[in-house]
């Protein structure tokens, strides 16, 4: 029988490593959203004196790529500092397990996003962000590319959700092509809010609506 | 090597029957020529006999003449025929209408008359999968030709009103074509009493073989060839008679009873009540009442579909997801959007399609092991989770 997943992915996937929470996790991320099919979420732990992950587990809503992607990252990134852990690839990630299907593509490097963005969250929490970097338009962007839209499953920009992004005394404005009635509004506000916040010049995130 | 295995994806396809399969034989060893005229020679008439026969047979299960059922190669080439086959037959370029439900045999079909010029109405259905039958009457315009709603949906079973439909647009003086690929013998089709033009069969959903399916089209209804060549069929679909599959879909038809009915809708029922009181957040997709017998499709919240899939599939289960993970072109289903279902509701639902191989235990079995993956996939999934999402 010819599976499109390795026999590594399989194992993952009927036994992964790593699973649950972490109480008062340093840096934590959530990738993707029920609406793209897709979603991890990691919680981190690190140990001040030598920067190194000391903990981390996953939680997956996916397909067997997902999870099996899932799994390994954080077998990969326990023990390593945060700047080796910051340098997994997706590549490293899918040779670790054998490959993976070149479609599942999308499914899997929600993982290593998910791992960059947890480290991130401890860097900014724990004041390490090295050269404070000006928030600009266009880090706001790359920032709500991990937004989705949940009525498509992509990301916010690509369709065209977000009408206009203003930046100002350090006050972030989204306009969002949404009527501030609609099921998933407020679930979109928290998610735009949970990516921006964490900026260091940033002091508040407001939503506007389509009237 | 797969004997073993609970086979619940009868949409899809149906294993056929032996019986099936033994009546088509002789036709490949035996009286194998081409259907040939009544002045040529005898294994040509006696092909040309049974291929009659067999459309007679079927045509009867639709309470139709042996003249009004033109064979396909399967419901796709039916579905196609009956759309292009009426709108290319029209002097102007007409309106057609069809549902946002429908298969892609119809939708896409639909989409590439709208290429080509052609104005394409699409109603939409309710939670329930129902077609909102006023959006369709006030659809209805001076230049509508044709309007083709299914007659049951493939992947949530949800069966449509076709008689009120239908005799609405008698009224009008519309056309009107139901793809009953889902329902043919599962529940009956009578072309005498439901004002319909046109409906599309096959025998793969009812254990007949795959590769063959029929056009029913009323007596005196006009349509363009779409499949050029010689004058098979009346003229309306050339290229050589699948004799064999004619006969054995014949076979087919007969061997579907009503008590078979029953029974496989006893275990669809039981499927179903044992999911939802075993497996907690479910919500069975589309209506209760007005569903095919051998139809359940359910979406396990909180868990996406490929994952439950692949897990079944290595417990020794097939059956299918509405996910856009499991299909070809990574979309999520058309279906489960369309009765207003969220990507979420579409990524969790499973179909589970029976036929007359199931039996008690396969329910049993098949619930046990959907029940475990279920709460499996929910331990390791970040949503549902009490306090959180």
């Amino acid at each position: 029988m010819s599976s499109p997943y390795s026999d590594k992915v399989i194992e993952y996937f009927q036994n992964p490593k790593n699973v649950g929470e972490l109480e008062d996790p340093d840096g934590i991320a959530k990738e993707g959203s029920p609406a793209c099919g897709d979603m991890v979420q990691l919680h981190l732990k690190v140990d001040e004196e030598n920067q190194k992950i000391t903990d981390i587990k996953f939680r997956s809503y996916g397909c067997a790529s997902n999870i099996a992607t899932g799994s390994i990252i954080t077998e990969m990134a326990k023990g390593r500092t945060i700047d080796e852990a910051k340098e997994i690839t997706w590549q490293q990630a899918a040779d670790e397990l054998g490959g993976l299907p070149a479609v599942k593509n999308h499914c899997s490097v929600l993982a290593v996003d998910a791992l960059k963005e947890a480290i991130r969250d401890y860097e900014e929490k724990h004041g390490l962000v090295k050269e404070k970097v000006d928030t600009t338009i266009e880090i706001i962007k790359e920032r709500l590319k991990h937004v989705m839209n949940p009525i498509h499953g992509l990301d916010v920009l690509k369709t065209n959700l977000i009408e206009n992004i203003e930046l100002e005394d350090k006050v972030i404005t989204v306009i969002v092509d949404l009527a501030e009635d609609h099921q998933f509004a407020p679930v979109l506000k928290e998610d735009i809010k949970e990516k921006l916040e964490p900026r260091w010049d940033i002091e508040e995130v407001l939503i506007k609506y389509r009237e | 090597m797969n004997k073993d295995v609970v086979y619940l994806d009868n949409s899809a396809v149906t294993r056929i029957d032996e019986k099936v399969l033994e009546a088509m034989k002789p036709y490949f060893f035996d009286t194998y020529a081409v259907a040939t005229s009544e002045f040529a020679y005898t294994m040509g008439i006696e092909a040309k006999e049974a291929l009659e026969e067999a459309r007679e047979k079927i045509a009867d299960s639709l309470n139709a003449d042996a003249n009004e059922l033109i064979f396909t190669s399967g419901a796709t080439e039916s579905n196609n025929l009956a759309l292009k086959g009426i709108m290319y037959n029209q002097k102007e370029k007409g309106h057609l209408v069809v549902s946002d439900i429908e298969d892609f045999s119809v939708l896409n079909t639909a989409k590439k008359l709208e290429k080509q010029g052609y104005d394409v109405s699409y109603i939409s259905v309710d939670s329930k999968g129902r077609v909102n039958i006023e959006e369709l009457k006030d659809s209805i315009r001076e230049d509508t030709v044709l309007v083709s709603i299914q007659h049951a949906n493939q992947e949530i079973g949800t069966v449509q009103d076709i008689k009120t439909i239908g005799e609405y647009l008698a009224d009008k003086d519309v056309l009107f074509h139901t793809d009953a690929t889902h329902t043919f013998k599962r529940i009956p089709i009578d072309t005498r009493e439901f004002p319909v033009d046109l409906v599309t069969i096959s025998a793969h959903t009812i254990h007949g073989p795959r590769g063959i399916g029929a056009l029913y089209k009323k007596e005196g209804i006009k349509l363009e060839k779409i499949m050029d060549g010689g004058f098979q069929e009346n003229n309306l679909r050339a290229g050589l008679e699948n004799i064999p599959a004619a006969v054995g879909f014949a076979k087919a038809v007969e061997l579907i009873t009503e008590e078979e009915n029953e029974r496989i809708k006893s275990l669809r029922d039981k499927l179903i009540e044992k999911v939802e009181k075993e497996v907690e957040d479910v919500t069975l997709n589309g209506s209760r009442e007005h569903r095919i017998p051998h139809n359940a499709n359910i979406t396990f919240h909180y868990v996406e579909g490929e994952s439950i899939t692949l897990h079944l599939d290595m417990r020794g289960f097939a059956v299918s997801t509405g996910s856009a993970c499991f299909s070809k072109s990574l979309e999520a289903s058309h279906v489960i959007l369309g009765i207003g279902g969220d990507h979420e509701r579409a990524h969790g639902s499973i179909r589970f399609t029976f036929s007359r191989y199931n039996t008690e235990e396969d329910v049993d079995k098949t619930v046990a092991a959907v029940k475990d993956v279920v709460e499996n996939l929910r331990e390791i999934s970040p949503l549902g989770k009490k306090g959180s999402e």
